[in-house]
């Protein structure tokens, strides 16, 4: 196990690397960042001492080692627009995201495997194929239409719902969030079922064809055979095993949402780390850009390992790679 | 029996008399708690556009910043809608030498710990605005040349190398910060609110990064009483959820409206705008430097000498705009076409200047005159999403141009992109495009912050021409400039601001679109002043 966690390390570390290297080089050849940030009343020696201060005015690949140096203890450099340390900025915002991201996933898992597995299990009822037009619509729609559509039916005709932002947060067992307040889970749920409609999509309509791949095979023929109700049928032999394929997607996915939830996180004005993101790459603000991929590759590097490590729950079969002798 | 009964019904009557007494007293405290309950606590609730970077004054010279900290830190210079100079922490201002200003600074004033504002606090906001770590814009322009002494608590005088008529415009830029407080502070103290101490009409109370900004009404204020009790402003960056925002009832007032949206809040009855025209100019500017420039070719595609330094080609190009149709239709009314750089009523502007009537067939004449009767071919550099519809103005400039035989293309680019490049994206650092769609707004909110940093010559050691791509140069400009920059006398000084536009324009060295007009939009009963720095100021906001 060590010995396979140690491989996964260095892989890891290789990526990160290469990662880096090409975020950094190509955030500057798209443009300087200079002319965004200044002020143009300055004159010209104010925008030089601007430069020199940004460390903008050295070759790219001096600024690189110089970025590599501060990585080493930790210092992925400073944001040139808020002035503090990129990875503060970072992970500040993180536990919003982060918010958003686990609603969205409980919300796939919660409605998408039962629906899934309905229309999996009776394919020919009206309210299974109701179900699987329903998941094409869901996976069609792009989020920026749907989430201002979420916005003005249920904010603005309804009223039900708070239109913006993220609401109120308390302290639980440590934790501070936005879920442990009603107010907090009202900011939260629109921009969660934004999020969760593609992902409720995909889960549904993997499920379904688990579902009926799985319903042919021989171990339920003799599991029905020897007696055993259809829930516990369902329940304990079938759930598992087709589980692994939606394990597998959604890892992939809880990590999209953390990294990558710009446009829900834009619309709703929920300030977390996609809407750091846009922000940073339209004004080029090169330390958050790349402290941000650094910390996703490490976010989804860990979901793989524990995703990996899921299947050996799932599946006994399944050996750790390295383990079996 | 009799006297007894008698005593309880009078021992009764007393009772209820006492008890009605009470209970007319309750309802009276409670009516009262219940209105002084809905006056007092009056929350306005403004959803921006923009997010600031940080809570330090000092720290990044960016309008969201500007803006929303007015309302916790206060400048010796305050501004009108019009940026006109009003009297702000210093009661007045006047020139007791050629290069000294004294302020006389207003007495009584208490910062938000309860501590006197003196002139210490004014020599040192001027000590630390230009030496803030890491800031990615500073105040540095503000202050220079200036070195502020204290004559007594509640005297300043500036002492500037030359001549400096525009120090007012410079020092109505800066906030003041505590010496107290701020003596060792840096920006993170101030983004927590520990340092975060001003003498303006609110008071810090939260500021989360991105989330929202909480200030409270500040009771000690010198000046008049703030109408608000609370005020919370929300960073809501995509045009179409602020206004639903607006809409849903979440926010009071949104500043921003994207221009698709104010026809509908117009109609709506639980809504009203305040629009007023901003500073900002969106023109184009050409090449007026090489010899040959890449963009511009002939018609086959033909290398042809740069024809932007014929003057007559600028002004069939400038004629064949029709900056009527783009206002009605490209930005739906909302802009006012433009003849200078700032719009009337700015200190310095030539009440000579029109914006340049729509002639087609002139501009053909004039093309074929200068000999291009078989046409050219342009490209137009645009950013996209800089300004309000930059990408749509471009496109109908480019259409009208094509209309007159100047067949012309277009390159919408990323604002990073496009600065990058039209600054020094040429070879030695130098601008790369021929022909481009910008935009520009006058700090000092007068024309001299127009006109020495886009139309006189390009000079790093001067510090002039600094926004100058097309390197525009002319030495009667210049001169004129010049001489302005050294003349005190405030008629003297406009009425030399306004030949040198007035040559600049009749030259075309810049070809003027239209002004932006800015709109906010709020719940009925909630006028806004609108202003031309596009600053939202909860001040501002006032009920009938």
């Amino acid at each position: 196990m060590t010995a396979y966690l140690l491989r996964r390390l260095m892989q890891t570390i290789l990526v990160i690397v290469l990662m880096s290297v090409i975020v950094f080089f190509g955030v500057h050849v798209i443009g300087d960042p200079v002319w965004l940030l200044v002020n143009p009343q300055m004159d010209q020696r104010d925008i030089d001492a601007a430069v020199r201060a940004l460390g903008l005015d050295r070759p790219i690949w001096e600024q690189y080692l110089h970025f590599v140096s501060g990585a080493l203890r930790g210092d992925l450099g400073r944001s040139f627009i808020f002035g503090e340390p990129a990875l503060g900025v970072i992970l500040q915002r993180m536990p919003a995201t982060l918010e958003l991201a686990v609603a969205a996933l409980v919300m796939a898992v919660v409605v998408g495997i039962p629906l899934g597995l309905y229309a999996g299990l009776k394919p020919d009822h009206p309210l299974s194929k109701a179900i699987m037009a329903g998941s094409i619509v869901g996976f069609s729609l792009p989020t920026f239409w749907v989430g201002l559509m979420l916005i003005m039916v249920f904010a603005v005709m309804l009223g039900w719902l708070p239109s913006t932002g993220r609401g109120p947060t308390a302290t639980f067992l440590g934790v501070t969030s936005s879920m442990f307040t009603i107010e907090g889970l009202r900011h939260l749920l629109l921009p969660a079922l934004n999020l969760a409609l593609l992902k409720i999509s995909l889960v549904i309509r993997l499920t379904r064809a688990g579902a009926r791949e799985s319903m042919q095979q021989d171990y339920i023929k003799f599991a029905r055979a020897k007696g055993l109700t259809h829930s516990r049928i369902v329940r304990v032999h079938l759930l598992k095993n087709i589980l692994i394929p939606v394990v597998t997607v959604l890892g992939l996915e809880f990590g999209n949402l953390i990294a990558f939830s710009v446009v829900t996180e834009t619309i709703f004005a929920w300030p977390g780390m996609g809407k750091l993101l846009i922000g940073a790459i339209q004004t080029l603000d090169r330390p958050v850009i790349v402290a941000h991929l650094i910390v996703i590759v490490l976010l989804f590097v860990v979901i793989n390992l524990v995703v990996d490590i899921l299947y050996t729950v799932l599946d006994p079969r399944v050996r750790v790679v390295g383990q079996a002798r | 029996m009799a006297p007894n009964f008698r005593a309880s019904i009078e021992g009764i009557a007393l009772i209820s008399g006492e008890l009605s007494m009470v209970l007319r007293a309750l309802a009276i405290s409670l009516a009262m708690v219940a209105f002084t309950a809905a006056a007092s606590s009056q929350e306005l609730k403004v959803g921006l556009s923009a997010e600031p970077s940080a809570m330090d004054p000092h720290y990044h010279n960016l309008t969201p910043n500007n803006s929303i900290l007015s309302h916790v830190f206060e400048r010796l210079i305050a501004t009108d809608e019009k940026q006109r100079l009003l009297p702000g922490l210093a009661e007045s201002w006047k020139v007791v030498d050629e290069t000294v200003w004294e302020f006389k600074l207003r007495r009584g004033v208490t910062w938000h710990d309860g501590s006197p504002f003196t002139a210490d606090d004014v020599v040192f906001s001027f000590q630390r605005a230009p030496n803030v770590p890491n800031s990615p814009s500073s105040f540095a322009s503000a202050v220079k040349g200036k070195t502020v002494s204290k004559v007594d608590d509640y005297t300043v005088r500036m002492t500037t190398g030359a001549v400096s008529p525009t120090l007012p415009n410079d020092v109505a830029t800066l906030m003041i910060v505590s010496k107290k407080n701020g003596e060792n502070a840096k920006t993170e103290d101030y983004n927590s609110g520990k340092a975060a101490i001003g003498t303006g009409a609110y008071k810090f109370a939260k500021f989360t990064p991105g989330d929202r900004i909480e200030f409270a009404r500040n009771d000690a204020y010198w000046g008049p009483k703030p109408k608000w009790t609370k005020l919370q402003f929300k960073p809501i960056t995509a045009g179409p959820a602020r206004v639903a925002a607006l809409l849903a009832g979440d926010v009071d007032m949104i500043e921003d409206t994207p221009t698709a949206d104010i026809e509908r809040l117009k109609k709506d009855p639980k809504f009203q705008l305040s629009q007023g025209i901003s500073n900002r100019l969106v023109y184009l500017f050409v090449d007026h430097a090489r010899d040959v420039t890449p963009f511009a070719t002939a018609k086959d595609g033909g290398e042809i000498k740069n024809p932007f330094k014929d003057r007559r080609v600028r002004e069939a190009m400038t004629k064949a705009i029709n900056r009527d149709a783009i206002v009605a239709r490209v930005m739906e009314g909302v802009a006012v076409p433009a003849g200078q750089f700032l719009p009337d009523g700015y200190f310095g502007v030539s009440s000579k200047l029109k914006p340049v009537a729509y002639d087609p067939d002139g501009a053909k004449k004039l093309l074929a005159a200068a000999g291009f009767a078989n046409g050219l071919r342009l490209t137009l550099h645009t950013p996209n999403g800089r300004y309000i519809n930059d990408v749509k103005i471009a496109e109908a400039v480019a259409q009208m141009l094509t209309r007159v035989g100047i067949e012309t293309a277009l390159e919408a680019l990323q604002p990073s992109v496009f600065f990058t490049r039209a600054s020094q994206g040429g070879p030695n650092n130098s601008p790369e495009f021929s022909f481009i769609l910008v935009g520009w707004s006058s700090g000092t909110g007068e024309n001299s912050g127009s006109v020495v940093p886009l139309v006189n010559t390009f000079d790093r050691a001067k510090g002039t021409g600094t926004t100058n791509r097309g390197r525009y140069s002319n030495a009667e400009v210049d001169q004129l400039s010049a001489e302005a920059l050294r003349t005190n006398d405030d008629a003297k000084r406009a009425a030399l601001l306004a030949k040198a536009t007035e040559i600049a324009i009749e030259d075309v060295a810049v070809i003027p679109l239209h002004y932006q007009v800015n709109t906010w939009a709020a719940r009925k009963g909630l006028s806004y002043k609108a202003r031309s720095d596009e600053f939202t100021l909860a001040t501002d906001v006032s009920e009938p």
